[in-house]
């Protein structure tokens, strides 16, 4: 086995950058990605509840830095993955039912996942400025 | 799944595959991500509520038993998924066994220690309250 020459010319199977890309593929790409980004978008969560364990002095740190330009651009950023992420979730419990397979469903499935999660993010964007700007 | 002493060394392993573990990952990985739905749902209400909010009134609403459980279980969830999400990512892309070990040891140790802290954090603002 360890003498196998690997040196000889024999033909690939043609790799990801081969095909054009489609909406589908696409989609699959973005749901690894979104959850590679959420992995560590985590560590925003475990910061925002040690400063608050910690008090207020901690608290006002991370406060001030998630309403920074930077700090609301990760947000925003980390906002819309979560949502992607969960509607294609969603759409991977519809397969497992075996259902979504036809190609017009596929297609459908992968629009839907990205209207909704652009629009589920603008909405929650939107009723959190409202929150905001009410009674402190 | 005959795992018997009368069961043939063939039906004992049949199934489990290379990981010995089956279909064990595959079917963790569905499950939290059943319980993720509802959890993230409630973790994005939360935050949304305590917006802009000043520290004793924070710490009152994530002190507060329901919102602590709430956040106790949206901890214990995400973590369990992420890390086996990452590991399916390292096992695609790292061929290097040392390499491939060493991450999936790493991930498994950031996976717990995030999960460890929260849930701490979460205790400590329970008791506070």
């Amino acid at each position: 086995m360890a003498d196998t020459k690997a040196s000889a010319e024999r033909p690939l199977s043609p790799h990801l950058f081969i095909y054009k890309p489609m909406l589908t593929m696409v989609m699959s790409i973005v749901h690894r990605i979104t959850g590679f980004g959420l992995y560590f978008g985590t560590l925003l969560v475990a910061w925002w509840l040690i400063a608050a364990a910690q008090g207020p002095g901690a608290y006002a740190g991370i406060s001030s830095f998630m309403s920074s330009f930077l700090g609301r651009l990760i947000l925003f950023g980390y906002t819309w993955a979560l949502m992607h992420h969960m509607l294609g979730g969603i759409r991977h419990f519809i397969w497992d039912m075996g259902r979504g397979f036809g190609p017009q469903e596929r297609e459908r499935l992968a629009v839907a996942t990205l209207v909704g999660s652009i629009s589920l993010t603008i909405i929650i964007w939107i009723v959190g400025y409202l929150f905001m700007g009410g009674t402190r | 799944m005959a795992t018997g002493k009368m069961s043939t060394p063939l039906a004992r392993v049949r199934g489990l595959g290379a990981a010995k573990s089956g279909t064990d990952h595959f079917w963790r990985q569905r499950l939290t991500a059943v319980a993720n739905v509802p959890l993230v749902i409630a973790f994005v209400l939360i935050v949304v509520a305590l917006l802009g909010r000043n520290h004793a009134y924070v710490v009152q609403t994530l002190g507060s038993p329901l919102v602590a459980i709430i956040m106790l279980l949206f901890i214990f969830s995400v973590t369990t998924h992420m890390r086996i999400g990452m590991q399916v990512i390292i096992e695609d892309y790292v061929h290097d066994e040392r390499h491939k070990l060493a991450l999936i040891m790493a991930n498994t140790f950031f996976t717990i220690a995030v999960a460890l802290a929260s849930a701490f954090a979460i205790l400590m603002l329970s008791f506070k309250v």
